[in-house]
């Protein structure tokens, strides 16, 4: 191992440094073992005095015993006691959550910044020689990203205090809600090790990075630093060499490049784990992560040893990647990265494996755009917070007016409508905020309840939009269609949120199980508590069955089919403190519902389309089938010469059936405006092999040289009508990316990357001109009729 | 039924005639695969018209008192997806006929099902999925070559009886129609003249009965030495070697022809198939029909007439009811009074009756009492 070296010098290193910090944990500067005698001799004097007390009163407890134990519950001792709360009920979910609060932090960090985030993301087995039997195990896991950094004196409150973030106070869409996340995990591994967090961080490029170390004190919810200087180890050499894979990337300069990390943030938690992989993994996260966040690139060191009993655990993980092999040899220079200024979806960008290492390539070089801060919504505010508000108020600008209040601290609500609010609590509009009572409060609560209202902005809300739905789900999940929709913003309680939805069908997907739902709530997967959320009743009350798929009643449906579902929001409601379930109101399932049934459309046609085809072929295959027989027969009849007809035969079946073919292409406006691959928001790979299994056949003895060949080829029915005969087969893509922008024509997109040796794309420009000047025509949901489509923020 | 297929055909006993005919039918095959090749060779679709045998397809001709086939043909396809398997199957059943003349040899349906059966080459599928697609397929070739089925060297499974007072020679075999015990003479399915003579008969009528539960009966009675006529049966509808035998000794030797047969809607049919043709074999209608076929009972008057017992009644169900009704407006039962009358009186009775229910009378009511009255009366109807 290469990694053995070093570790074990390293390892006591950190022990004689931490050392301090243990005694300072201590109330006063007493050795450890003196402190316990103290706190247990303390103990047996009140247990005796309680006992004594009972027998003098008769009574268990008195008023002053009580007292003598009330004290003030910290929020970090809560959370060291409930850890289940924030998702550390078991190791292996323990190791999930940390990872998780690690990435969430990184991308909005990245994203607030405006860089594109890139991502690595490393777990070392810290036990690689324990016994098979062990349940857990010591991990150290550790996230580096090249956000914008720390400054130097905000580390101990974002690592080492629960409930302290940015993100807490105001009302816009991030990952992190509460800024309970990365300290929890900190907290988490240092109650299981007893190790601090070990972070790196350089908020400057032309300076050293902050070396920190730091433990959190869970009586004060402060966070106490053991280690604190400043080095150049950024990003830290260290992982370049945990693997010979790693060392591999590193010469390639794919892995931590320092020209890719000029600022950043590098965090390493200690902790009791396991790492498994299968449903819930970090595995699975990333990957999913990897879907929600095309813009992202991340890079998964996985620890050299993984549980034992990890196969019968790995069901149905259904994304598939390139084998080492398969990517080494269809790119050996360096990971696909999207070209600059490449707009469409690529399909040739894939996740991919090699040697323990997981690359999930960066698929979209956008950052999602900035989104809003706002003022709560009127309709969403209770009685209780509107007090609060006024009293804040009133302290953050003393003598402010109740007129200027509503304006300032609430969204929509203008000018009139505030002196309308005035008047109708009897106040006059320049009546100070300090007048305002409970009673009054109470009135203007109710006229702000009635009131007639417009809903809530909507740029607060980012969404990840069609094209980059469909390039995540291109990148992750081998299908051979993928649709999206992304919906129109909606409110639930007076918040803004918006609902936007993908599906991948067929392709590699296994169709015997039920369908997978991916769910995701401001871009962060949700792994756990799949039935409790609102997202998986939508999928449920969907009737897959009109799309043509199987569906048992009050189930998922069954097929090759992922389904992901995304939910922005300034504020998601979430089921419980670890946030893994949307909570079921109905708005939302509402809109759930109408983005899945907006995919499914777009898959029942496709179906259908393919159903022809996949019928046109089989027509052909019968004729080509019974031609040898008749040949034979009528030859033998009149002696006529039997490779000849056969050839006449054969020429006209195959002449026939392409006229058929040829039909069902012009078959009227109906067939045409309803090519699947003509609707926005679909991508349609031609999967090799998909069509019927070809009849290959001999003429036995007038065996002719041109028997029917395979069909596997440039003979393989394609759906995409304008798709050049003469091109090479393997993978197209016609992806209609339009609409990825407001305010940006919708455009057609081509999507030809050839095959995905890395090539660089051939531009077709006559296809995509012509499908470019044809006018798009999009079904109208209400009248179900076909009508023109003005090419603008084109998402219906 | 005859599952080995045995020739049948001797070659000796070949006749000019026969040779001539073979040579018309062979030649129509070879027009027909000639039409394909040429069609395929200039690269038009291949196509083979085959008269349709349908209702709509079947024309009452009230002068000749037979039912006829139409003009209108389907044409079968190769490049069409319901009718490729077919045609190919067309195609394959051409090529045995012709190879069944060359050798001068006849096979059963079944055998023709098994002689075109084989797997399609580079496929699992089988050219045949069952004997019912090859008997399909024979009729049409029939139909479609204008050539009867014995004309193709095919030839059906044996069904019905014959006894009385007739001597046949049967492919050269003297047969006495007198001497035939209690089984009777089988009737082959080829009946035509260069396999079938009459030699010598004295009968004066024939008796054509339904089950050969009732021909058994009428034997044992020797009710054919009594009445001096031919006792034949059907096994239910009568095969067309049957029909064709009915025919040549209505028309060959004037022999009348009486019909026993139940008395519901299947019974009717049956006399209506006998009298003017069916609608499947409306083209051989000129060598089957008999137009002055007689029935004669079961009427459904015979229940009060005869005064049977509520024991033989047998309800009719609603099948029954629609298939009487559909009988009762052929056009060949419409213009006629008479069964019109007896349609209508079944429907009214509501019950169906069997030959067989004249035995509540007596056992032998219907050989000595029933049908020797209604012969003298002249009481049936045509």
């Amino acid at each position: 191992m290469d990694a053995s070296p070093s570790r074990p010098s390293a390892a006591p290193a950190a022990r004689t440094r931490r050392a301090p910090a243990h005694a300072d944990d201590a109330q006063a500067s007493l050795l450890p073992a003196e402190e316990e005698e103290l706190s247990s001799a303390k103990a047996r004097i009140e247990r005796k005095k309680r006992e004594l007390e009972k027998e003098a009163t008769g009574r268990r407890a008195t008023a002053e015993s009580m007292a003598s134990r009330q004290r003030d519950i910290s929020v970090s001792e809560f959370f060291a006691k409930n850890r289940h709360l924030l998702g550390f009920d078991n190791p292996r979910k323990a190791l999930l959550t940390t990872v998780k609060e690690a990435v969430d932090n990184s991308l909005d960090a990245c994203e607030e910044a405006g860089i594109l985030p890139d991502i690595t993301v490393i777990i070392e087995d810290l036990q690689p020689d324990r016994p098979a039997s062990a349940k857990s195990a010591r991990y150290r896991v550790s996230v580096v990203d090249n956000g914008p950094g720390i400054v130097r004196k905000q580390v101990e409150n974002v690592f080492g205090r629960l409930l302290y973030g940015s993100k807490f106070h105001r009302l816009k869409m991030s990952r992190g809600q509460q800024g309970i996340g990365i300290s929890a995990a900190g907290m988490y591994g240092l109650i299981t090790t007893g190790r601090p967090m070990v972070i790196h961080t350089r908020p400057d490029a032309r300076r050293p990075a902050h070396h920190i170390e730091l433990a959190m004190n869970t009586k004060t919810n402060r966070a106490e630093v053991t280690t604190d200087d400043e080095t150049e180890d950024f990003p830290p050499q260290r992982f370049l060499t945990l693997s010979s894979s790693a060392r591999r990337l590193a010469a390639e300069g794919t892995l931590l490049a320092s020209s890719d990390y000029v600022t950043g943030t590098s965090v390493s938690i200690e902790l009791e784990g396991r790492y498994q992989k299968g449903r819930g993994s970090v595995d699975e996260f990333l990957e999913l992560t990897a879907i929600a966040n095309p813009h992202a690139r991340i890079t998964f060191i996985t620890p050299s040893r993984v549980a034992d009993d990890d196969a019968d655990d790995t069901a149905p993980i259904r994304f598939t990647r390139n084998s080492a092999r398969d990517a080494a040899a269809a790119n050996p220079a360096a990971p696909a990265q999207p070209e600059p200024g490449d707009d469409k979806p690529r399909t040739d960008v894939k996740t991919e494996e090699r040697d323990g290492i997981i690359l999930f390539p960066r698929a979209v070089n956008e950052l999602p755009p900035e989104t809003k801060e706002i003022q709560p919504h009127p309709k969403g505010v209770e009685l209780g917070t509107l007090l609060q508000m006024v009293k804040d108020h009133e302290v953050a600008q003393p003598g402010a007016t109740l007129y200027n209040f509503l304006q300032d601290r609430f969204s929509r609500i203008s000018p009139a409508t505030a002196s309308k609010l005035c008047d109708g609590v009897k106040m006059s509009s320049r009546a100070k905020l300090g007048d305002v009572d409970h009673d009054l409060a109470e009135k203007l609560f109710k006229l702000l309840q009635d009131a007639d209202l417009p809903p809530p902005p909507t740029d607060c809300l980012a969404p990840i939009g069609v094209r980059q739905l469909l390039a995540g789900m291109l990148k992750g999940v081998r299908a051979e269609f993928y649709a999206a929709s992304s919906r129109e913003p909606a409110v639930y309680r007076g918040r803004p949120f918006l609902i936007e939805a993908a599906i991948a069908f067929g392709g590699e997907l296994s169709g015997d199980d039920s369908a997978r739902v991916i769910r995701f709530a401001n871009r962060v997967p949700l792994l756990f508590q799949q039935s409790a959320c609102s997202s998986f009743k939508a999928v449920v009350e969907t009737n897959w069955r009109n799309y043509d798929l199987q569906h048992p009643r009050g189930a998922l449906p069954v097929g090759p089919l992922v389904i992901m579902i995304h939910m922005a929001s300034v504020w998601v409601p979430f089921t419980s403190e670890s946030k893994e379930a949307i909570a079921d109101y109905d708005e939302i399932r509402k809109e759930m519902k109408l983005a899945l049934m907006e995919c499914g459309r777009k898959l029942g046609t496709y179906l259908k389309k393919r159903a022809r085809m996949r019928r046109e072929a089989e027509r052909r295959d019968v004729f080509e089938r019974y031609i040898g027989e008749i040949t034979k027969a009528v030859s033998a009849i009149n002696g006529t010469d039997a490779r000849k007809l056969y050839d006449a035969l054969l020429t006209q079946a195959k002449k026939r059936t392409a006229v058929a073919d040829l039909q069902l292409d012009e078959d009227g406006k109906a067939i045409k405006d309803e090519d699947p691959a003509d609707q926005d928001g679909v991508i349609i790979l031609d999967a090799p092999g998909s069509a019927a299994a070809p009849a290959s056949q001999g003429l036995g003895e007038v065996k002719p040289d041109r028997a029917i060949k395979s069909r596997s080829g440039d003979e393989t029915p394609s759906l995409l009508g304008d798709a050049p005969a003469d091109e090479p087969p393997a993978r197209r893509a016609n992806a209609k990316a339009s609409a990825a922008k407001p305010g940006k024509p919708a455009k057609a997109a081509k999507g030809d990357k050839g095959e995905k040796s890395g090539k660089p794309a051939k531009s077709e420009p006559p296809p995509a001109a012509a499908k470019a000047a044809k006018p798009k025509m999009r079904l109208d949901p209400k009248t179900g009729k076909l009508k023109p489509v003005d090419d603008g923020p084109g998402l219906f | 039924m005859a599952k080995k297929a045995a020739a049948a055909a001797n070659a000796s006993n070949v006749t000019k005639s026969v040779k001539e005919r073979d040579t018309r039918t062979m030649s129509r095959i070879v027009d027909l695969a000639d039409s394909v090749a040429s069609k395929a060779l200039a690269g038009r679709e291949p196509k083979v018209a085959i008269p349709l045998r349908t209702k709509s397809n079947t024309i009452w001709n009230r002068k000749r008192g037979m039912l006829e086939m139409g003009d209108a043909a389907a044409e079968r396809e190769l490049f069409n997806l319901n009718q490729a398997k077919q045609f190919m199957q067309t195609c394959l059943h051409a090529n045995s006929i012709k190879e069944l003349i060359e050798a001068e040899k006849t096979l059963s349906l079944r055998g023709m099902f098994y002689k075109g059966l084989h797997t399609v080459q580079g496929t699992k599928e089988k050219t045949f999925a069952d004997q019912d697609e090859s008997d399909g397929i024979l009729e049409d070739l029939e139909v479609s070559l204008g050539s009867l089925r014995e004309e193709l060297h095919i030839f059906a499974k044996k069904k019905g009886t014959m006894i009385g007072n007739i001597t046949i020679v049967d492919t050269g075999d003297e047969i006495d129609c007198r001497r035939m015990g209690s089984g009777g003479y089988a009737i082959p399915s080829i009946v035509e003249p260069d396999v079938i003579q009459f030699k010598k008969c004295d009968a004066k009528f024939v008796l054509h009965v339904e089950k050969d539960t009732v021909w058994g009966r009428f034997n044992e009675d020797k009710f054919w030495q009594k009445h001096n006529c031919i006792l034949t049966e059907g096994g239910g509808q009568p095969s067309r070697g049957v029909r064709r035998l009915l025919q040549r000794l209505n028309n060959e030797l004037g022999l009348p022809i009486y019909c026993l047969l139940d008395c519901d809607p299947w019974g009717h049919y049956i006399f209506s198939v006998i009298k003017q043709g069916s609608i499947s074999l409306a083209f051989e209608s000129n060598r089957l029909a008999i137009p002055d076929a007689k029935f004669i009972g079961i009427r459904s008057k015979d229940y009060t007439a005869c005064d049977l017992s509520d024991d033989v009644k047998v309800e009719m169900n609603d099948t029954d009811i629609k298939r009487a009704k559909e009988i009762a407006a052929y056009p060949w039962f419409l213009g006629h009074k008479g069964w019109q009358a007896e349609i209508d009186l079944m429907l009214r009775n509501g019950f169906k009756m069997e030959v067989e229910s004249l035995i509540t009378k007596d056992i032998s009511y219907v050989t000595e009492e029933y049908v020797p009255q209604r012969l003298k009366a002249k009481d049936w109807l045509v």
